[in-house]
């Protein structure tokens, strides 16, 4: 099958409940090995135990990331080739993007707390991520609340392209400025600063979060194709009963 | 610091990331429950989409002497 038929609605739900169940399953058994792999990952010499809090953290802050670049590219395929799955996907990927950013903030603080003494402060990463939710709560606002649907979705797309500059921002705001948050410490120049033993739990972790991402997505995809087949029969039965 | 040491604040990040997926999971799961139990609903009121595999216009003309 070539993934052009996919664009057609009835032939993705058809391939997503195939797929489904098998990426379900490939999802907890990937989390299975990857708590199991977590859990008996050595303290770090500094932190001690917390550090096993950034086998949520981290994958948690990646993925808010990588919703807002699928939400992204949903957003161009709904504002240029207007291509009604591109705002399935767009508004699915919104409220599993906002979930895992809310992960991101509140593990965060609770690994902020032992190993900087506090929860929170206003510096450049932890901000432009408060600022990342709040825009994710924007864009749910414009599909939730929005009487039409299609104008709706095409705010919620401008939005999105127009958020998307803050995604650099996040990545780079330790290198830009001074922050309490630590710079970067997987993804440099000159390797990771992170022991194996630690750094492949980890990237397992890292996978499972994000095969449970296309996992959510996929479904909320789903159940958003079946919502605009209720309202289009709730449509034609209202313009019958007129 | 030793192994117990802050368990309090890791047991918090664990449980809170458990809560957040897993009451993202159950509201993926009963909204498409309900969107399917609402397509049925309509479906068999005789409402069913002009593209539908085994469906004509008849059941719309049906709505109507119904109405």
């Amino acid at each position: 099958m070539a993934v052009i038929d996919l664009a057609n609605p009835t032939r993705f739900l058809t391939q997503v409940n195939r797929v489904l169940p098998w990426l379900t399953a490939l999802t907890i058994v990937l989390f299975a090995f990857g708590l199991t792999r977590a859990m008996s990952a050595p303290d770090d010499y500094q932190q001690g135990a917390t550090v096993k809090i950034m086998f949520l953290h981290v994958p948690a802050a990646w993925l808010s990331m990588m919703g807002w670049g699928v939400m992204s590219v949903a957003a161009l395929g709904t504002l240029v080739w207007r291509h009604p799955l591109a705002d399935v996907a767009g508004k699915a990927a919104a409220p599993i993007g906002a979930a895992f950013t809310f992960i991101c903030l509140v593990t965060g603080s609770l690994w902020g707390r032992p190993t900087w003494g506090t929860y929170w402060v206003w510096d450049a990463r932890l901000t432009s991520v408060l600022v990342l939710f709040l825009l994710y709560l924007g864009v749910l606002a414009l599909y939730w609340t929005a009487e039409d649907p299609g104008r709706g979705s095409r705010a919620a797309a401008v939005l999105t392209l127009v958020g998307a500059v803050n995604i650099p921002i996040i990545k780079f705001s330790v290198d830009w400025w001074n922050t309490l948050h630590q710079g970067a410490s997987v993804f440099r120049l000159g390797g990771s600063t992170i022991y194996p033993t630690i750094l492949i739990p980890l990237f397992i972790m890292a996978a499972a979060f994000t095969l449970m991402f296309a996992t959510l997505l996929l479904a909320a995809m789903r159940n958003e194709i079946l919502r605009r087949r209720v309202r289009t029969l709730r449509l034609m039965q209202a313009s019958a009963v007129n | 610091m030793g192994a117990t040491a802050h368990v309090d604040f890791i047991a918090a990040a664990y449980a809170s990331a458990v809560i957040i997926i897993g009451a993202l999971i159950a509201w993926v799961a009963l909204d498409y429950r309900a969107q399917q139990h609402t397509l049925a609903e309509l479906e068999k009121q005789g409402i069913s989409r002009r593209s539908g595999p085994a469906r004509s216009d008849r059941p719309v003309e049906q709505a109507k002497e119904d109405a």
